[in-house]
C-alpha cells in the first residue's frame, strides 16, 4: 500500500502532514476567535437576510400579488430560483456518493463542505414552492395525511407531488449522510475541547469512541448510503424536470429534459463548490487539503457536464426544426430572437462557450480563472432556467394573451433572502464543524500524501510519518533492541510526545 | 456517562501498520478487549476477525418495507378509498406510482439503517461513552485489554506484549471505566 512510491501520481495532501498535524489544521478554525473577514462576511450575509426577510414577509402577508406574475406567465423568478438552487444542491451528494462508489480519493478534500452546501441549497430551494403556494400556512396539504375532508388524498399522479417527495427525501438522506460522516470528527473536536465547548461537542458526537466494530459498521453504512444516494441524486432532478416535461407546453414537452437537467445540475453544483472552496481554502488556510489537483478534477467535471448541456441545447433546436411542429419551432425561434433574446444569449455564452476554456490544462489549474468562470457558470445556469420557464410561457397559444414579465423588487428580495440564508448557514458551518472530513483525509494520507506520492515523495519511505515509522521496519525486534529503542526515543522525544505523557500523568 | 465497571490496560501505537502487526501477534497469546482508531483502518476487521456487518440486510428490509408501503398505499387510495380519474387514465395507473415508490424506498432504507446503526452501536444524542485517551480520536491507535479479573503477573505479561509489538512504554496505561 504505502510501500509503493509513485512519482507520477499527484499528491492530494501536501505539506508533509502527520496525522496530528491534520487534526490541528482542520480543527483550529473552530477553536479560534473568528477573524475580521469572517465577521464582515457574516454581517453581509445577515444584511441580505434582513432585507430579504422584509420581502418574504410582504410575500406572505400581502400574497403573491406582490409579484409580477400574470395569467400568462404563472411561473417566474420563484420557480427559476427553485430549480437553480436544487441544481446547485446536486454536487454535494454527487461528490460524496458517486465518487465514493468510484473510489475517487480527491473527494475527501471537498465532500464535507460540498454536502453542507447541498443541504443549505436544498433549504433555499424548498422556500420558493412554499412561497409560491400563496398560503404558506397550508403547505402541509401537500402531504398525504388522514384529513377531515373525506379523507381527500393528494394526487399521486402529479409530478408536482413527486417533487414534494423527491426534495424532502433528498434533503433527509443528504442530512443523515452528512451527519454520520461528521460524528467521528465532532468526537475529535470534543477530545480537544474544554469546558462548555466540550459539553456541546460531546452532545454532537453522540458518544463516539472509535471502536473497531463501530468503524466497520460506519464504513458499511457509508457505502450503502452512497449506493442509495446515487440513484436518488439522479432521480431528484429528473423529477424536477418532469414538472416541465409532462406538461403540454411547447419548449417543455421534451423527452431530453431528465438527462439534460441532471447534467445541468451537476454543472452548476460543481461551479458553486468551486466558488465556495476557493474562498474557504484561502480564508481557513486549507490549501494543503484542497489543492490545485482537487480544483482541476472538478473543472474536468465542469467541462464535461457543460458540454453535455451544450449538446442538449443544440439537440433541442434541431428537434424543434426536425419535428415539423410549428408551435415547437416558434417556441425556440422566440427564445433565441424574441423579446427575451438577451437571456438566451447569456445562457449560451455562460454555459456553452466560456466553460470550454477548461479544455486547457493551464486554465483548469488557474485559481483566478476557475473562480471567475465558476461564477459565470452559475449566472448562465440561472438564465437557463429563466429561459426555459419564462420564454416558453410568455407567448402562449393565443396571441391576444401574450405578455412580458419582469420581477418586482419583492421577487428580487425573496431571491436575496436565500442568498443571505445560504451565506449565514455556510459561515456558521465553517466556524463550528470541521470543513474537511478529518478521518477520511487521514485514511488516504498514506496513499495520497506528498511525502508518499508525487515529485516530492521520499524515495524510501515505506512507513508512516516521522512519529511511529521507526517501530515497524524491524521484522522481529528482540527485547534488547526494543529497550535500546525506547531509551533512544525517550531522550529525543518530540514535544508532542511530551505533551502526551504529561496528559497521561494528570489523567491517572 | 455510561459506566462499564471495567479495568482496562491499553497501549497507544503511533502507526496503523504497526497496530495491524501487533494485533496479529497479540492475538496468539491474549484476548483483546477492543481496538480504537482515529479513522477506519484498512484490514482491521480481518486482523480482528470481526464478522461482516449485517447492516446492509437491515437496509434491504427497510427498503422493501418502504416500497410495499408506498405502492400499496397509493394503489389502495386510487382503487378502493377514493377512486378519481386523472387525465383519462385508469384508476390503477402503476407507472405514475413509481417515482414516489422509489423515493419512499430510499427514504425508509436510509432512515431505518441510520437509526439501526446508532442503536446497535449504542450511540446517539446525549450518550457519553467512557473513553481511554483523548488522542485516540487524533493520531493514536489503541489496543485495550480487560484486566478486571486478571492477575498481576498476567497484567505484566500483557504490558510486555504491548511493548514488544511497538507501543512506546510511556503510552501504556491502565484505567477504570
Amino acid at each position: 500500500m504505502s510501500g509503493v512510491v509513485s512519482h507520477t501520481r499527484p499528491p492530494l495532501v501536501t505539506g508533509r502532514k502527520t496525522y496530528h498535524q491534520i487534526t490541528e489544521d482542520i480543527c483550529s478554525p473552530t477553536e479560534q476567535v473568528p477573524s475580521g473577514s469572517w465577521v464582515l462576511c457574516l454581517l453581509g450575509a445577515l444584511g441580505l437576510l434582513g432585507f430579504g426577510a422584509v420581502a418574504v414577509f410582504l410575500t406572505i402577508w400581502v400574497g403573491i400579488g406582490t409579484w409580477n406574475l400574470n395569467k400568462t406567465v404563472g411561473w417566474g423568478w420563484d420557480i427559476t430560483n427553485f430549480v437553480w438552487w436544487v441544481g446547485i444542491g446536486h454536487a454535494g451528494t454527487l461528490i460524496s456518493a458517486i465518487l465514493l462508489l468510484f473510489r475517487q480519493k480527491w473527494r475527501t478534500g471537498v465532500n464535507r463542505a460540498a454536502e453542507a452546501m447541498t443541504i443549505f441549497a436544498v433549504m433555499c430551494a424548498g422556500l420558493f414552492p412554499l412561497l409560491h403556494m400563496g398560503r404558506i400556512w397550508v403547505a402541509f396539504f401537500t402531504l398525504p395525511y388522514p384529513n377531515t375532508r373525506g379523507p381527500l388524498w393528494v394526487n399521486f399522479n402529479s409530478p408536482l407531488l413527486w417533487d414534494v417527495f423527491a426534495i424532502s427525501t433528498y434533503f433527509t438522506v443528504s442530512l443523515l449522510f452528512w451527519y454520520t460522516g461528521l460524528v467521528p470528527d465532532f468526537a475529535t473536536i470534543r477530545d480537544r475541547a474544554k469546558g462548555f465547548r466540550k459539553k456541546i461537542y460531546n452532545f454532537l458526537s453522540f458518544g463516539w469512541t472509535g471502536a473497531a466494530k463501530h468503524w466497520q459498521r460506519w464504513e458499511s453504512l457509508s457505502l450503502i448510503l452512497a449506493g442509495l444516494a446515487t440513484p436518488l441524486v439522479l432521480s431528484v432532478h429528473t423529477i424536477v424536470s418532469f414538472d416541465f416535461a409532462t406538461s403540454v407546453i411547447p419548449g417543455w414537452h421534451t423527452t431530453i429534459f431528465p438527462p439534460y437537467f441532471v447534467a445541468g445540475a451537476i454543472f452548476s453544483g460543481f461551479a458553486m463548490v468551486q466558488t465556495l472552496m476557493i474562498i474557504t481554502r484561502k480564508v481557513l488556510k486549507l490549501e494543503d487539503y484542497i489543492t490545485v489537483e482537487h480544483i482541476e478534477s472538478m473543472n474536468k467535471v465542469i467541462v464535461l457536464t457543460g458540454s453535455i448541456v451544450g449538446v442538449a441545447y443544440l439537440t433541442e433546436l434541431f428537434i424543434a426544426w426536425y419535428s415539423g411542429y410549428i408551435y415547437e419551432q416558434f417556441a425556440f425561434y422566440n427564445r433565441a430572437l424574441g423579446p427575451y433574446w438577451w437571456s438566451y444569449f447569456a445562457m449560451m455564452t455562460c454555459n456553452v462557450i466560456t466553460p470550454q476554456f477548461f479544455w486547457s490544462r493551464k486554465m483548469r489549474r488557474s485559481i483566478a480563472v476557475t473562480f471567475v468562470l465558476s461564477i459565470i457558470v452559475n449566472i448562465g445556469m440561472w438564465f437557463e432556467r429563466f429561459v426555459i420557464i419564462v420564454t416558453s410561457l410568455h407567448r402562449d397559444f393565443l396571441p391576444s394573451s401574450w405578455a412580458y414579465y419582469s420581477p418586482t423588487w419583492v421577487e428580487v428580495g425573496d431571491y436575496l433572502f436565500t442568498f443571505g440564508l445560504f451565506g449565514t448557514l455556510y459561515l456558521i458551518f465553517i466556524r463550528v464543524a470541521p470543513v474537511v472530513a478529518i478521518a477520511e483525509i487521514k485514511s488516504i494520507l498514506k496513499t495520497s500524501g506528498d511525502q508518499y506520492v508525487g515529485p516530492l515523495a521520499d524515495a524510501h519511505h515505506p512507513h508512516g510519518p516521522e512519529d511511529g515509522g521507526e517501530h515497524s521496519h524491524k521484522v522481529e525486534p528482540t527485547k534488547e533492541e526494543l529497550v535500546a529503542d525506547e531509551r533512544a526515543e525517550s531522550s529525543s522525544s518530540s514535544s508532542s510526545e511530551d505533551v502526551l505523557s504529561n496528559e497521561d500523568k494528570t489523567e491517572e | 456517562m455510561r459506566v462499564l465497571n471495567k479495568k482496562v490496560l491499553y497501549g497507544l501505537y503511533d502507526d496503523e501498520e504497526v497496530l495491524l502487526k501487533a494485533i496479529k501477534e497479540i492475538k496468539k497469546e491474549a484476548e483483546i478487549w477492543d481496538v480504537f482508531t482515529p479513522f477506519p483502518v484498512h484490514g482491521l476487521e480481518h486482523a480482528m476477525d470481526l464478522k461482516e456487518s449485517r447492516l446492509h440486510i437491515s437496509g434491504f428490509l427497510y427498503g422493501l418495507l418502504g416500497a410495499a408501503t408506498a405502492f400499496g398505499f397509493m394503489s389502495w387510495v386510487f382503487t378502493r378509498d377514493w377512486p378519481i380519474i386523472f387525465g383519462g387514465k385508469p384508476y390503477f395507473s402503476a407507472p405514475s406510482f413509481i417515482p414516489i415508490t422509489f423515493e419512499f424506498t430510499v427514504l425508509m432504507a436510509a432512515v431505518g439503517m441510520v437509526v439501526t446503526f446508532y442503536l446497535v452501536c449504542g450511540l446517539g444524542p446525549g450518550v457519553t461513552n467512557p473513553y481511554l485517551h483523548p488522542r485516540i480520536t487524533d493520531d493514536k491507535f489503541c489496543i485495550a485489554f480487560d484486566i478486571t479479573k486478571t492477575s498481576k503477573e498476567e497484567v505484566e505479561h500483557l504490558r510486555h506484549l504491548l511493548q514488544e509489538t511497538g507501543a512506546p512504554s510511556n503510552q501504556i496505561h491502565s484505567k477504570n471505566i
